[in-house]
């Protein structure tokens, strides 16, 4: 039973990261897009493509944090003292990129909080990066605690990570835009699409040949048999995923690039997963290290079962009722 | 360099909470006031509440949003800050933050988007809805939060295990003995906080001779809530101060500046407690008025500071002097709302033109007592993190001072900046006023019939 609960655990807050990292992903590409527009009628536009959405957007990152807080509260006390700087860099950028919506639409000088959205937006998604990064280079631990300095997430690949992610939200970013407007920032996100689209498979080449590099551990998952055999698949569909999505781009198709996009971000996902299982922090403590007391995990899970279908259904119902693109000029509220 | 990484710590926290239940204190009480507006409109078809509500809706965006990304922030804090607390006490706080994301944080963050967004595309009746579901929101993630924090202030249903607390019963861990006295009086006193706002715009407007109706719709509907809120508040406070008496009689010998037990306990209007030697100095009170109020009896004797040694006070100073602000404004408040009512009674509310000056003027007093409020009740169960349970000064995580205090000067910073601005836009739509972006110009609408207003008013009121 206690055996499962982790497990389970760890599936509901890996699906909430997930979550995280589409939703949030693409508005937070949005600000990384926005130094690119022509004027503030475009800005505009952006903005309102995103706006009804990004504050239920950030609350997966509420439940991700937040849920490792209940399922894994000695993980929860690990990771974050670990990665203390670049945590709280990415909390005050999203301080900046959320006010930025509602200050921007009532102040008389749009230039300030432009600024504050896009830097905002780029450094929360860089950080997030570099939290990754830190995670999956490993964290010390000494007697169920972090053991280490201030700086240890600093290392080239974190920072690699950090600019890899800034890539990623872009392309969701752009794509989304490909999606939910029209006119010329839809045109101009179709050729940034494909030049994100580019960075994004570098940047993933990159994180995929230096991870088993220099972890052995990470190496020995891929590459021993046999999980050679049922690993394999992973880059090549994501090699294909890529591809039609190249197309759809130039195909002029509006919704199918986004949804390439995401599945790209599952596939990443998904290749990381397989590297750190069943580590919740590497290298040392695993899911079931950290796991909270089994009846705190049953007392919460039996309230998530029916919340989260609610939540999603509430979602999609706010997604459906704000369908359909978003035109230049289009007023604010 | 030498910095205290638990007394940073504990600095970064308060100024980063201190910041955060500014917002709460307000959104609370407006979403429940922008829904009441949306029932009145739908109901009286008077395009006036219309107004009202997106002027106010407008305003709660900006203060929304400030809210979500400060708390966002705390959420993180319990582990940035204060890992060890997190690890020993996640298996029974966890679930409580997370029932307030589940139940409450996507439900505000999702409505919201149609509050804000979704007027020209949804039905009156659907918009209305929205801002009622988020006001809802807004009050179970009360609930949940204030019940974490009670828990921290008198735990029960667990039991401690090498340092680690195992829940035995949620229903005591939740409905723990002081939740529902924290939970009744910090809802009250969000809804009073945003009462006065509400009056203070309605009173400025009045001042101004502008939006002369919705100014009076506003004083109205104000007066008429704090009228019953705020003397309500005082009966609460009076509840919650006896049931800490019984859970944790230090605090409560703070708040009083009571030193010695064997003798009943004085009513200090004013003191300056001397944490040295454990006497007041400059005392100025009512004889055995503190006896009176938490044992109901002249000469009823309760635990005095002197009974355990210093290291186990709180600061004394600072949640005697928090407590005596937090009481002036409550009775300030009183004071105010009774008057309001009677000069309504009386048919002259509007007419006063020093009581519209002082009312335009009173703002921000909900948030001085309810910030005064937490600081009593935070600071007061020091030097305890979960009273009688863990020492603030071991819940710390393994993070130098210097990283603290550099990122505590960030916080400050960003901060500053934001709430600077947040301010001067709050006060710029205000001062649009409520028909801003209309064609017309507010000095040439006719007057609308006082009497109309006047019972659209009262129906308001009586809604509540
Ligand atoms: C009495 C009420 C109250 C108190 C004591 C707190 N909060 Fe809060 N919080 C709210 C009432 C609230 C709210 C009314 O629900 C907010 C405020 C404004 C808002 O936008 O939602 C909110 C927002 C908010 C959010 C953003 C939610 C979102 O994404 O929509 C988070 C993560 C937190 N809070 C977390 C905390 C933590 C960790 C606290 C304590 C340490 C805390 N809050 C104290
Ligand atoms: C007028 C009479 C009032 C009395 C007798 C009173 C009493 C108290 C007491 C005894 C506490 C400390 C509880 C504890 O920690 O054990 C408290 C806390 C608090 N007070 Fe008041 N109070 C009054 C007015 C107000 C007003 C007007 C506000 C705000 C508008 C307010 C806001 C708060 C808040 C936010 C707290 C902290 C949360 C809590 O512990 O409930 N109070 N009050
Ligand atoms: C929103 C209203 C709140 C305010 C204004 C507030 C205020 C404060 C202040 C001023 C301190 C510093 C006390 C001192 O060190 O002397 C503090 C400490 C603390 N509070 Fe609160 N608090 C609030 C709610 C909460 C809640 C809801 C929780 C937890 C669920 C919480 C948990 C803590 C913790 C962990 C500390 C740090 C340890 C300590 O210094 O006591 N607080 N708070």
């Amino acid at each position: 039973m206690e055996w499962y609960l982790a497990l389970i655990w760890a599936g509901i807050i890996g699906a909430a990261v997930a979550m995280y990292v589409i939703l949030d992903g693409f508005d937070l590409g949005i600000g990384v897009l926005f130094p690119f527009a022509e004027n503030e009628r475009e800005r505009d536009q952006m903005m309102r493509s995103v706006a009804p959405f990004w504050d239920g957007n950030e609350t997966w990152l509420v439940l991700g944090g937040g849920g490792l807080f209940v399922a894994f509260p000695q993980a929860y006390a690990v990771i974050m003292p670990a990665l203390y700087l670049p945590v709280i860099v990415m909390l005050l950028a999203l301080v900046f990129r959320g006010v930025a919506f509602e200050f921007r639409t009532v102040s008389q000088s749009k230039k300030f909080w432009n600024v504050g959205f896009t830097a905002g937006s780029t450094l929360a998604a860089f950080a997030q990066g570099v939290i990754l990064g830190g995670l999956i280079d490993g964290i010390k631990v000494r007697d169920g605690a972090f053991a280490g300095g201030s700086f240890d997430w600093a290392t080239p690949f974190g920072l690699l990570c950090g600019v890899a992610l800034v890539a990623g939200y872009g392309l969701l970013g752009a794509t989304w835009l490909v999606m939910k407007t029209e006119g010329r920032v839809a045109v101009r996100a179709r050729w940034q699409a494909k030049v994100f689209l580019l960075l994004v498979l570098v940047f993933m080449a990159g994180v995929s040949l230096w991870t088993p590099i220099v972890e052995p551990r990470i190496a020995a998952r891929w590459f021993s048999l046999p999980n050679f055999y049922f690993l394999w698949p992973v880059p090549v569909v994501t090699a294909f995923t890529a591809f039609m999505a190249w197309r759809w781009l130039e195909a002029g198709r509006d919704g199918p690039p986004f949804f390439a996009s995401i599945v790209l971000f599952l596939l990443g996902y998904l290749g990381l997963v397989i590297s750190v299982f069943p580590y919740l922090v590497p290298p040392s403590l695993t899911i079931w290290d950290t796991a909270a007391a089994p009846a705190t995990q049953v007392f919460m899970l039996i309230g998530t079962l029916p919340l989260l279908p609610l939540i999603l259904g509430y979602i999609v119902f706010v997604y459906w009722l704000f369908r359909g693109k978003v035109r230049e000029g289009e007023s604010y509220h | 360099m030498d910095f205290d990484p638990v007394l940073l710590a504990r600095l970064q926290f308060a100024f980063t909470i201190i910041f955060h239940i500014i917002f709460p204190s307000f959104t609370i009480g407006l979403s429940a006031y922008i829904a009441t507006l949306g029932v009145v409109w739908i109901r009286t078809g008077e395009e006036r509440f219309q107004h009202l509500m997106r002027f106010w809706t407008k305003i709660f965006a900006v203060s929304f949003a400030m809210g979500v990304v400060s708390g966002i922030v705390l959420s993180y804090q319990f582990g940035t800050n204060w890992s060890r607390f997190s690890a020993a006490t996640g298996n029974v706080l966890g679930p409580l933050l997370g029932y307030e994301v589940l139940t409450a944080f996507f439900l505000e963050a999702t409505f919201l988007g149609i509050l804000l967004f979704g007027f020209s595309r949804v039905p009156p009746w659907l918009y209305t809805l929205s801002a009622a579901i988020v006001a809802v929101g807004t009050a179970i993630s009360a609930f949940w939060i204030l019940a974490a924090n009670s828990w921290m202030q008198t735990p029960a249903g667990h039991e401690m295990r090498n340092g680690i607390a195992f829940p035995l019963d949620w229903f005591q861990i939740v409905f723990n003995p002081s939740f529902p006295y924290r939970l009744a009086h910090m809802l009250n006193a969000a809804y009073l906080t945003t009462g006065f706002v509400v009056l203070a715009v309605g009173a400025r407007y009045l001042l101004a001779g502008r939006y002369v109706a919705e100014g009076r719709t506003m004083m109205r509907m104000a007066i008429g809530l704090t009228a019953i809120l705020a003397p309500l508040q005082l009966v609460i406070g009076d509840q919650h101060g006896l049931n800490t008496l019984q859970h944790q009689p230090i605090k409560v010998a703070a708040m009083e500046a009571h030193w010695d037990g064997s003798k009943p306990g004085d009513f200090h209007i004013f003191a300056w407690p001397d944490e040295v030697n454990g006497v007041n100095r400059f005392e100025l009170s009512i004889p055995k008025g503190a006896s009176l109020i938490l044992t109901h009896r002249m000469n009823g004797l309760f635990q005095g500071l002197s009974s355990v040694p210093a290291s186990e006070r709180p600061p004394v100073k600072l949640v005697f002097f928090a407590f005596r602000i937090m009481l002036a404004i409550g009775f300030f408040m009183i004071a105010a709302a009774l008057l309001g009512a009677f000069l309504w009674w009386r048919g002259t509310l509007f007419e006063h033109t020093w009581y519209l000056r002082v009312m335009a003027q009173s703002w921000w007093i909900g948030f001085v007592a309810v910030i005064a409020g937490w600081v009593v009740t935070e600071s007061g169960r020091q030097p305890w993190v979960v009273y009688g349970i863990m020492r603030t000064a071991d819940a710390t995580s393994p993070v130098p001072g210097a990283t603290i205090a550099g990122t505590l000067a960030l916080f400050v910073l960003a901060y500053g900046v934001v709430f600077s601005f947040g301010i001067y836009y709050i006060n710029r739509l205000i001062a649009h006023g409520p028909r801003a972006g209309e064609t017309h110009d507010p000095e040439q609408v006719p007057g609308r019939p006082i009497s109309a207003a006047h019972d659209a008013g009262r129906e308001a009121i009586r809604r509540r």
